[in-house]
């Protein structure tokens, strides 16, 4: 199955989801192109929905144009055409209306050096025009429920990166956006404060927020978005949920084959020859053989590849993952 | 529709407004948070200055000026020069120094840039908030400047062109910081003490009128591109009866300097917070 063939599949299943009765749409792109000097082409007609309460990925490896993306919606990025919609306002129209609407976990700590923890969210508070004693109670109240509230008083500079992290969602959401935006929220943090960071984000969209992030981490888009946007060269590949990401590549297991020889043709060779392949390709010194609904595959991978006088040295089967998918869609995997 | 349309813009003017104040608030904050550095650090140029120019010099017999009354009269015209360096050296100093810094390594401005309001506003902000500390280090700076010297002061207000010149001055002063706050990074910012500053201070008609200056007429002519010179001139003209530069000179020019430098500070800072 071609990455063509993929993307009018799942076209088909996103415009049965977006019927009318579905919930308020928050984030519309129309066309949205970011060139920057000298020609490099960011992003290229994205055209994009996110829908009221749903945590939304922008998956894609680096310099894919996930972050100008963000960045366009949060003000920061002026587009070189398209328009970007934020709570129904055309955020370069109107960009002091779209930034009351937005709350914003950039990539790097940008706390402000000269406050304390608490003091953090005490002003930003006031600059989204809460009364002194609001920003009070809502600081008191956002450091209790991120776990931050012995740190009130310390200078950020003391705080971990988990904890600079935390402090800046709590920031982010302290305004009651209409949208959290966070680019790539776990980069950099060890495994527990990641999984601290998912918790928290799992809590905010219990409690109906729309979460709009972009990541590189085939991991955390699978395991916190409701809907997914793969994204490459600033192009959009594949709209959907992960399941149905997944699904769509037709294949319901994966074989990977570790073999001596010539791989090529021994991929093309399983790919005729194994009962219910899809598909199968060479990538980085292993074939990757999609398989759909048989049974016993394994014995017959060494079948065939020994009949062809290949010698197997490691064969391994798994689920389809947003990896695979992304291999189908671009013949390269996220972390390249 | 138009009445909704009316009240959503009335909404935005008063967010803006507020977010305005709120910034302005969170500047306010942190000089009072940072007042035991601030203080320090404004006087102790001026009063060095003021010490070894006006006091020391006069009592070990070294007086600049040659006679007695020439150093009474350098005491007096010390004092304008004195409250003008201080006045552009702070705006220079509080903007330009945190943004440098915020813009080079913690991009914590971000957060400010993103409140709800222009981001033109978020860069004018920052020249209201570094004006009134430039005020408040005038404030400071005046008392050590007339009660310092050895030799008598002798002060004549001009009480309208006072309060409407050290306002223009510290705006203009901000204004400057703003424009190089946004054009130096922290690899290049020392060169903004030691080729731009030092000059302009020196070259700034702080220990002379610019009237004296006629004995190097191309000096006189070269320094008009200084913008402390009017500062300077400017203080004169509200605090002595030192003849100055005249005020429709000074007025203008200064107003014309704020005005450009406000334009370039703001187009440098959209510059660099708008990709």
């Amino acid at each position: 199955m071609t990455g063509k063939d993929i993307m009018t599949q799942i076209d088909d299943t996103a415009t049965n989801a977006s019927d009318t009765s579905g919930p308020q749409e928050v984030i519309r792109t129309e066309q949205l192109t970011k060139i920057y000097p000298g020609g490099v082409k960011a992003v290229d007609a994205l055209d994009l929905s996110v829908r009221q309460g749903e945590i939304f990925g922008l998956l894609g490896p680096n310099g894919a144009g996930k972050t100008t993306t963000a960045g366009m919606l949060t003000t920061r990025v002026v587009p070189t055409s398209g328009r970007a919609f934020v709570g129904g306002i055309e955020v370069w129209q109107h960009p002091s209306k779209a930034k009351r609407l937005i709350g914003v976990v950039p990539q790097t700590n940008t706390l402000d050096r000269a406050l304390s923890v608490w003091e953090n969210l005490y002003f930003h508070g006031r600059f989204f025009g809460m009364s002194a004693k609001q920003a009070r109670s809502e600081s008191d109240f956002l450091l209790e429920r991120f776990r931050l509230a012995e740190r009130a008083d310390a200078p950020v500079a003391a705080l971990s990166g988990g904890m600079a992290q935390r402090l800046m969602v709590a920031r982010a959401v302290m305004h009651r956006p209409s949208v959290l935006f966070l680019d790539e929220p776990t980069a950099g943090l060890d495994p527990q404060s990641r999984i601290a960071l998912w918790e928290i984000l799992d809590e905010l969209h219990t409690d109906g927020q729309t979460i709009l992030l972009t990541t590189h981490y085939m991991e955390e888009a699978d395991q916190l978005c409701d809907r997914l946007a793969i994204i490459d060269h600033g192009r959009l590949l594949a709209l959907g949920t992960p399941a149905q990401l997944k699904a769509s590549t037709g294949m319901d297991t994966v074989v990977t084959v570790i073999a001596d020889g010539e791989l090529t043709s021994l991929a093309s060779l399983l790919g005729r020859e194994v009962e219910g392949a899809t598909g199968a390709r060479v990538h980085d010194g292993t074939i990757r053989l999609g398989v759909k609904g048989a049974r016993g595959v394994l014995p017959q991978v060494v079948q065939v590849a020994e009949r062809a006088g290949h010698r197997v040295t490691d064969l391994s089967i798994s689920e389809p993952t947003l990896e695979t998918v992304f291999i189908a869609l671009t013949g390269k995997d996220l972390r390249e | 529709m138009t009445a909704v349309a009316t009240q959503q813009d009335r909404d935005i003017h008063a967010t803006v407004g507020s977010a305005f104040r709120a910034l302005l608030l969170r500047d306010l904050f942190v000089l009072r948070k940072n007042l035991r550095e601030f203080i320090p650090r404004t006087i102790l140029q001026p009063l060095l200055l003021v010490f070894v120019f006006t006091y020391v010099f006069p009592k070990i017999g070294q007086g600049v000026g040659g006679s007695a009354q020439g150093e009474a009269a350098f005491s007096t015209l010390l004092v304008a020069g004195v409250l003008g360096s201080v006045i552009l050296f702070q705006g220079v100093q509080t903007v330009a120094l945190p943004l440098v810094q915020e813009f080079g390594y913690t991009r914590e401005i971000e957060d400010r840039v993103l409140a709800p309001m222009p981001v033109e506003l978020v860069a004018f902000q920052k020249v209201v908030s570094g004006a009134l500390q430039c005020l408040l280090a005038a404030l400071i700076v005046f008392p050590i400047a007339r009660f310092v010297p050895a030799t008598p002061v002798h002060l004549d207000f001009n009480w309208p062109v006072l309060f409407t010149l050290i306002p223009l001055a510290c705006v203009m002063s901000s204004a400057l910081g703003l424009v190089f706050g946004t054009f130096f990074d922290p690899r290049t910012v020392p060169l903004l003490f030691g080729i731009i500053v030092v000059p302009l201070t020196f070259l700034g008609c702080i220990y002379f009128p610019w009237n004296s200056l006629e004995a190097i007429r191309w000096l006189q002519i070269g320094v008009l591109i200084n913008p402390l010179v009017y500062i300077s001139e400017g203080m004169r003209a509200a605090l002595t009866a030192v003849p100055t530069m005249p005020l429709w000179v000074i007025y203008p020019v200064m107003s014309a300097f704020t005005a450009l430098f406000l334009w370039r500070g703001i187009e440098g800072f959209k510059k660099r917070v708008l990709a």
